[in-house]
C-alpha cells in the first residue's frame, strides 16, 4: 500500500523532491519578505519618545496610522517619556528581558550601550543617505558600530542646544546686537566672526553685573554637560582621545580651565545645582540674559511670559581656538534583534524619515526637532515661527555659521565617553573651579575619575 | 462507559480509598498546612520579586561590563579603589546613620508628648503628625525641592524678607547633605513616633506606680522603666528604618541627583547613574549590593539582642 501511495503522488505531480525543496526554500525566506496582503505583515510594536509638545505625538500617531493602513500592518504605538529617564529604564528592561517593542527610540548613548542587541540597519541608511545626503559626524559616532549602522538617526527629539538670548538685555547691558549678528536670512556676517568664547565671557560678565546672569548650569544633567562640552571642544580640550588614552593633563585642557575659572565667577551662585529645567525657569522668569537651550524654553515663554518670548533670539555657539561647535543631542530609531517583525519595522522607519513626514512633524513642534540630514535643514518653519519672526532661524546649523555639531566627550571611545557624559565630568570640573579649587587639583581629580572610566 | 474517563466501580479497594482520603483530610486540616497555604501567595510574590531579583543582581555583579565574562569579585575590588565610591560609602553611612538617629530621637520625644495629650485631642494630633509619612515620598520631595529651588526658593524668599542673603540650598555640598537628611527625617519621624507611642501604651501603669512609691523621679522612670520596656521595639524600629534609609533613592534623586560634585550620592542613586545611565549594569549591581553586608551585619546584632531580651523576659 505504501508503494502504491508514493507512486500515486509521483504520478499526479503534486509533490516532487524538487518542488519540496523549492517550497522549503520559499518558507525559509518568507519572514524576510514583507508581504502586503491582508494582515500578512502581522503586528508591530513601536516605542517613540514622548514629545514635550503634545501635538508632536498626535502627528506621529497620524503618520504611523496612515502607513499601517496602507501596508495592512497592525501597529501598536507607545510614547515613552524621558522624564525621570523612564525611556532609558524601559530600554534597559527590554534589553535584559530580550522582549518588548520591535522598534525603540534610543536617546544619545543608548545605541552604543545596546549595540549587541540591535539589528544592523545599513540597508535603510543607505537608501536614506543616497536620497538625502550624509548625516553629521555625531550621528556617525553614536550609531555606527564596527562599520555598521545599528540605528537610524531620527528627527523626533533630536535637538541643538545653542544660545538663546534676550535681545534687549544683551544689547543694553553687553552691547551685543544678536539680531544683526545672526539675522533671520541667509548670509554670513562679520559680527558673527567676533562671537567668540571671550566675547561670550565679556557679555556674561556685563549681564551678571546688571543682575541678569547667563543661566549656564554646572550640574550633571545634559544642558550643563552639553554647554561645557562645546566650550572644551572649542579649545580642543579632549579628556580622552579617540584611542582611549587619558589626555586630561594637556595644555589645551589647562587653557580651557583658565577660561572656565573666569567664566564660573559670573555664573549664578547656584549654577552647580542646576538641572535641565533651571535654566529655562531663569529665562522665563526674566532673571537671565542668556541660556543654552533648544527652543523649548522660548516656546514655554511664549505661553507663560509672552513679553520675554518676544525678546528671545536663538543663535550659534561662540567660537574658540579650534572652531565653533554647537551642542547636538540626537535620537535614534533602532530595531531590536529579538524583534519578530524586523522587515516591517525597518520599512516604517524608512517611511517616517522621508522629507515630507519629517517636515510635517518638525512644523507641528515649532521647529524643535532637527532632521538628521543636512539637506533637510531648510524647512520653512524656522523662518516663519515667532514672535519675534525668525527667532529660531539660526537654531539649526546653517552653512554660513561655520559651525559643527558636537557632543561632549567626542572623540573618546563611546564606552568611555558615555561615562564622561553621564557623570558630568566636564561641568563638574568647572564646578570645582567655582568652589575655589585650583586648576591642578581639578585636573588631578579628573584624571582619577577617567582612570576609573577606562576600566 | 468504557470511554476511558470513568473509573469502574470496584477498581480501587474501598478501604484503600478511604484511608488515602483520610490522610489527605488530616494533612489539609493540619494548622501548619493551612498556614502554609495561606502564606503561599505571599511566598510566591517574595520569591518572584525579591529572592529572584536578589540572586540575579548577585549574578550580574560578577560579570564584566559587556556581560560576557565572569569576573568574580572584580567589580567590588575595582569600586573600592575609586575615590568617588569611597565618597559614596561615607555619604551613605552619614545619610542613613544621622537620619535614623534623628528620627529615633525626635520620634521618641513626639511619642511622649503625644502620650500625655488626653483623649480625642491625641487622635487629632496623631493624625496630623502622620501626614508626612502618608504622602507618597516622591511627591512630598518634589514639594521640598520647590522650596529649595535655585530660582524660586520659598525659604530664600523668607530670608530675603528679613534682609538676609539667599542660601544655595542644593548648591553647596554640606548644605545639600543637610537638606537631604532633613527631608528624610521629616518623612520618617512619624513612623518612629507611632511605633514608640504603641510601645508606650503597652507599658503597664503599675510599673510607674510602683516606681513612684519607691520615690523615682521623671528621669528615673524614663531610664529604669520606660526605656527597658521599649528596648525591643526601639531596636526593631531602628533596624527597619536603617534598612529603608540605606536603600533610599527618591529623596536624593529628586533633590540633588547626587550633586553638587557627587557630594550627596548614596548607594542607590550612584548605582542608577553607573548602571542605567552609563550602561554598566554589572558595576551598578555591585554598587547596590554593597548595602547588603552592612545591613546583614546590623540585622544580625540587632535581632540577636532582641532574641536574648525576649528569652530573659520569658524566663
Amino acid at each position: 500500500m505504501t508503494t502504491a501511495k508514493t507512486t500515486n503522488r509521483k504520478t499526479t505531480g503534486k509533490m516532487t523532491r524538487r518542488s519540496a525543496l523549492k517550497l522549503a526554500a520559499a518558507s525559509a525566506a518568507l519572514p524576510l519578505v514583507h508581504i502586503r496582503s491582508g494582515r500578512a505583515a502581522g503586528k508591530l510594536s513601536m516605542a517613540f519618545w514622548d514629545h514635550w509638545v503634545p501635538s508632536g505625538n498626535a502627528v506621529m500617531q497620524k503618520q504611523v496610522d496612515a502607513w499601517a493602513a496602507k501596508n495592512q500592518v497592525e501597529v501598536q504605538v507607545d510614547f515613552i517619556t524621558s522624564v525621570g529617564q523612564k525611556n532609558i529604564l524601559t530600554i534597559a528592561a527590554e534589553a535584559q528581558a530580550k522582549t518588548g517593542h520591535d522598534m525603540q527610540a534610543f536617546p544619545t548613548w543608548e545605541v552604543q550601550n545596546n549595540a549587541e542587541l540591535l539589528e544592523p540597519i545599513d540597508d535603510v541608511m543607505k537608501r536614506l543617505t543616497d536620497k538625502y545626503g550624509p548625516v553629521n559626524a555625531v550621528c556617525d559616532y553614536l550609531a555606527k558600530v564596527k562599520g555598521h549602522w545599528m540605528a537610524v538617526p531620527t528627527s523626533s527629539g533630536t535637538q541643538y542646544k545653542g544660545p538663546c538670548g534676550r535681545i534687549s538685555v544683551l544689547k543694553e547691558k553687553a552691547g551685543l546686537d544678536v539680531v544683526s549678528m545672526y539675522p533671520a536670512k541667509p548670509g554670513h556676517t562679520a559680527a558673527s566672526d567676533a562671537w567668540t568664547w571671550d566675547a561670550h565671557y565679556t557679555a556674561a560678565e556685563a549681564c551678571a553685573k546688571a543682575g541678569m546672569p547667563f543661566a549656564i548650569g554646572l550640574g550633571q544633567t545634559t544642558d550643563s554637560v552639553d554647554t561645557a562640552g562645546a566650550l572644551f571642544r572649542a579649545y580642543g580640550a579632549e579628556l580622552v582621545d579617540k584611542d582611549g588614552n587619558i589626555t586630561v593633563k594637556s595644555d589645551k585642557v589647562r587653557a580651557v580651565l583658565e577660561h572656565g575659572q573666569k567664566l564660573v565667577k559670573v555664573l549664578p551662585a547656584d549654577a552647580v545645582s542646576y538641572d535641565d529645567a533651571s535654566n529655562n525657569r531663569a529665562l522665563i522668569s526674566g532673571q537671565s540674559a542668556l541660556v543654552w537651550n533648544p527652543p523649548s524654553a522660548w516656546a514655554v515663554a511664549k505661553r507663560d511670559a509672552p513679553k520675554v518670548a518676544e525678546d528671545c533670539w536663538t543663535f550659534s555657539a561662540p567660537s574658540g581656538p579650534e572652531g565653533r561647535f554647537l551642542p547636538y543631542l540626537p535620537y535614534f530609531w533602532g530595531v531590536w534583534s529579538f524583534s519578530k517583525n524586523k522587515t516591517a519595522a525597518k520599512e516604517l522607519i524608512e517611511a517616517l524619515l522621508q522629507r515630507e513626514p519629517v517636515e510635517a512633524r518638525c512644523t507641528e513642534v515649532l521647529g524643535y526637532d532637527v532632521p538628521p540630514f543636512d539637506s533637510m535643514l531648510d524647512f520653512k518653519v524656522w523662518e516663519d515661527v515667532g514672535p519675534p519672526k525668525g527667532t529660531v532661524y539660526n537654531y539649526p546649523i546653517r552653512p554660513f555659521h561655520n559651525a559643527k555639531a558636537h557632543i561632549a566627550a567626542l572623540p573618546a571611545p563611546p564606552d568611555i565617553a558615555v561615562q564622561i557624559y553621564n557623570r558630568g565630568t566636564m561641568p563638574t570640573m568647572l564646578a570645582k573651579l567655582k568652589s575655589g579649587q585650583s586648576i591642578d587639583q581639578v585636573i588631578a581629580w579628573a584624571n582619577d575619575e577617567l582612570e576609573g572610566f577606562a576600566r | 462507559m468504557a470511554d476511558g474517563t470513568s473509573i469502574p466501580i470496584g477498581a480501587i479497594a474501598p478501604g484503600k480509598t478511604a484511608g488515602r482520603r483520610g490522610t489527605m483530610r488530616k494533612f489539609a486540616q493540619r494548622r501548619s498546612t493551612i498556614g502554609f497555604l495561606l502564606c503561599l501567595p505571599l511566598i510566591l510574590l517574595i520569591a518572584g520579586f525579591v529572592i529572584y531579583p536578589a540572586f540575579y543582581a548577585i549574578y550580574l555583579s560578577m560579570l564584566n561590563k559587556k556581560m560576557t565574562a565572569f569576573v568574580g569579585l572584580g567589580n567590588f575590588a575595582f569600586l573600592l579603589q575609586r575615590h568617588t565610591f569611597q565618597l559614596v560609602i561615607f555619604q551613605s553611612c552619614l545619610f542613613a546613620i544621622t537620619a535614623v538617629v534623628l528620627k529615633a530621637f525626635i520620634g521618641f520625644i513626639l511619642a511622649h508628648l503625644m502620650h500625655n495629650i488626653p483623649g480625642k485631642n491625641q487622635r487629632i494630633w496623631r493624625g496630623l503628625l502622620l501626614v508626612p509619612w502618608v504622602i507618597p515620598l516622591a511627591l512630598s520631595t518634589l514639594t521640598w525641592w520647590w522650596m529649595f529651588d535655585p530660582s524660586y526658593s520659598a525659604f530664600n524668599w523668607v530670608l530675603n524678607q528679613f534682609g538676609l542673603a539667599n542660601v544655595p540650598w542644593l548648591g553647596v555640598g554640606w548644605i545639600a547633605r543637610f537638606c537631604t537628611i532633613t527631608v528624610n527625617v521629616w518623612f520618617g519621624t512619624p513612623f518612629f513616633m507611632i511605633m514608640y507611642l504603641a510601645a508606650l501604651k503597652s507599658v503597664p501603669e503599675q510599673l510607674y506606680e510602683a516606681a513612684s512609691i519607691d520615690g523615682a523621679g521623671t528621669m528615673q522612670k524614663l531610664f529604669f522603666v520606660t526605656l527597658p520596656m521599649m528596648r525591643n521595639i526601639i531596636a526593631i524600629t531602628v533596624l527597619f528604618s536603617l534598612i529603608v534609609t540605606f536603600a533610599d533613592f527618591d529623596i536624593v534623586r529628586i533633590l540633588t541627583a547626587g550633586g553638587p560634585q557627587d557630594m550627596t550620592h548614596v548607594f542607590a542613586t550612584y548605582a542608577f547613574q553607573v548602571g542605567i545611565q552609563s550602561g554598566d549594569i554589572p558595576l551598578g549591581a555591585s554598587v547596590s549590593l554593597f548595602m547588603f553586608p552592612i545591613l546583614a551585619f546590623a540585622a544580625f546584632f540587632v535581632l540577636r539582642g532582641v532574641t536574648q531580651r525576649t528569652k530573659e523576659i520569658a524566663t
